[in-house]
């Protein structure tokens, strides 16, 4: 569904991402793990348009979408909840979600997104009114996740969805994620810190190190393998 | 909500309300004084309310809010200097005439300033904070000197004899239309990226807002009702200098907004009124009235740092 080929993207004289390629299949839970500054929310925000690459090649669902600027990105389907949350803090509730809708025209079918999502979590529709700055961590991400999914995405990008949120939320957060995969079908690109949940959760992973690709290969053989743990370590 | 239902609503019942205050209170106003204080009110909080959505809501740090202003004073008063004796003829024709005039110079001036303020923001806006602050800055001052070195429009010494049109009934109302328009637009579906914008440009973004065409809009609004102020200063004052545009006239209607409270509209306006005001209040004290105006301005930062009149009013709260 998403095929990035040997992707690069520079602040400056500084390579942040050196030549990355890696594939997400329709349907997928697929991770990116490493540690600080290997490139992971780099990668993110340049599949996003967020950040205009180097060199390289993204194409999702057949078209090639390397230099469209992200509004035209997220209309194809693909949305991004930006890592530490950034909801709009001053708005509140309703507002947030109703601005993940912004590129939907048909009110009955954001209705009945809202209505799904509220079912997913229950939490948000008791906190509708209130202004989303004053919510907690986990409700904040739930409502980051929450108000990508108003846009109706096909693909949809987490980067780092456990950051400083309580422990007990994270499982929860993580449950949501499957859910909202297997229930909806929609593809995800999974960027965390937290490697052992996030191998738990996807099919595929990626490990990246100061930009480029250390190693790869299906989750369940990722977990034990030592290089993911140098990846981390620097070792 | 429905069509039908809107234009009924109250923000329009208030429009209509002020509109209908403003030209009853231009009887009552014969006082000179009285209607100097009300004409640079109503103008003070075009250019207050105006900058808010730029500075406030869109939360882009523009300092270039007199420049626009110039613009459209220099426009405005152009029309009705070179334009107007041709229409009006010899005697200087009806009063009707006269202001359809008036309306004309300031609705052109008003769009140049946008047109001005559009040239500025396409490629200035995709600075963030500090530079845009800066740009908006050396651009007003580029206006004020090209203004100055214009011989036709007076020069340095200025452009006098501009005929007399403001009046109160056109300050308030004009004022009473930016309040509306800038009110609706910010409570609208489509305003909403303005706020967005404001809060988080990245989520923004990712959820497919255009943010720099937001802030361009922004601006060119904030621009055209600074123009539409200018025009109504020019035809009030009679006299305009490049110099009484500089960057210290920005600073001014910057510290109306951030007084107000960022992105508050109604607080916004508060200040603008208890910013002009307060001198009229000190004026016994003559000598020492700025020093305690500067002062005052000090303290009500330090005691109110998130502005003035930012209470937690849910239906007022932009």
């Amino acid at each position: 569904m998403l095929t990035v080929t040997d992707l690069s993207v520079s602040y400056g004289a500084i390579n942040a991402v050196a030549g990355i390629s890696f594939e997400v299949p329709q349907g997928g839970i697929v991770t990116l793990l490493g540690g600080n500054g290997a490139g992971k929310t780099t990668t993110l925000h340049t599949l996003s348009g967020l950040l205009k690459p180097k060199g390289g090649k993204i194409t999702f669902c057949g078209e090639d979408i390397t230099r469209l600027p992200s509004h035209q990105i997220v209309a194809r389907g693909l949305c991004h909840v930006p890592e530490g949350r950034m909801v709009f803090a001053n708005l509140s509730v309703a507002e947030n979600l109703a601005m993940g809708a912004f590129l939907q025209t048909d009110k009955a079918a954001i209705a009945e997104t809202r209505e799904h999502i509220f079912t997913l979590f229950p939490r948000l529709k008791e906190r509708i009114k209130q202004t989303a700055g004053t919510l907690s961590g986990g409700e904040q991400q739930m409502l980051a996740i929450g108000r990508a999914l108003m846009g109706r995405p096909k693909f949809l990008m987490l980067d780092e969805p456990s950051l400083g949120i309580a422990p007990r939320l994270i499982t929860t957060i993580f449950e949501k994620i499957v859910e909202i995969n297997r229930a909806q079908g929609i593809t995800i690109l999974l960027v965390e810190q937290n490697a052992n949940l996030a191998l738990e959760i996807s099919s595929h992973g990626y490990v990246l190190e100061t930009g480029r690709i250390a190693c790869s290969g299906p989750s369940e053989k990722l977990r034990t393998t030592p290089q993911l743990k140098a990846a981390y370590l620097g070792g | 909500m429905t069509p039908s239902r809107r234009i009924f609503s109250s923000p329009h019942l208030a429009l209509l309300g002020a509109l209908i205050a403003s030209v009853t209170l231009t009887r009552f106003v014969a006082d000179p004084y009285a209607n100097d204080i009300f004409t640079t009110l109503g103008i003070n909080i075009i250019l207050a309310v105006s900058l808010n959505l730029v500075n406030g809501h869109t939360g882009q740090f523009s300092l270039g809010h007199a420049g626009f202003m110039s613009v459209g004073a220099y426009l405005s008063a152009a029309v009705t200097m070179f334009i107007g004796p041709r229409l009006l003829g010899e005697d200087g024709g009806a009063l009707w005439a006269q202001n359809a005039v008036f309306f004309g110079a300031l609705l052109a001036g008003g769009l140049c300033a946008a047109f001005v303020g559009l040239l500025v923001g396409v490629p200035s806006l995709r600075l963030r904070g500090d530079y845009l602050a800066i740009v908006t800055l050396g651009f007003g001052e580029i206006i004020r000197v090209i203004f100055q070195n214009i011989e036709p429009l007076g020069g340095a010494l200025g452009l006098n004899g501009i005929p007399n049109y403001t009046t109160v009934a056109w300050t308030l109302s004009v004022a009473a239309i930016t309040v509306f328009v800038v009110g609706c637009l910010v409570n609208s579906t489509y305003g909403r990226g303005f706020l967005a914008t404001h809060d988080d440009e990245i989520a923004a973004e990712a959820m497919g807002l255009n943010t720099t065409r937001y802030k361009i809009v922004a601006f060119g609004i904030g621009a055209f009702f600074a123009g539409i102020a200018g025009g109504l200063y020019g035809h009030f004052k009679m006299s305009i200098t490049a110099s009484g545009f500089d960057f210290t006239r920005s600073i001014e209607i910057v510290v109306m907004v951030i007084l107000g409270g960022m992105g508050n509209t109604l607080g916004v306006i508060l200040a603008a009124v208890l910013l002009t005001l307060l001198p009229e209040v000190l004026r016994p004290i003559a000598e020492y009235r700025m020093i305690l105006y500067s002062f005052l301005l000090i303290v009500l930062m330090l005691v109110r740092p998130q502005g003035l009149f930012n209470f937690h009013f849910p239906k007022l709260r932009r």
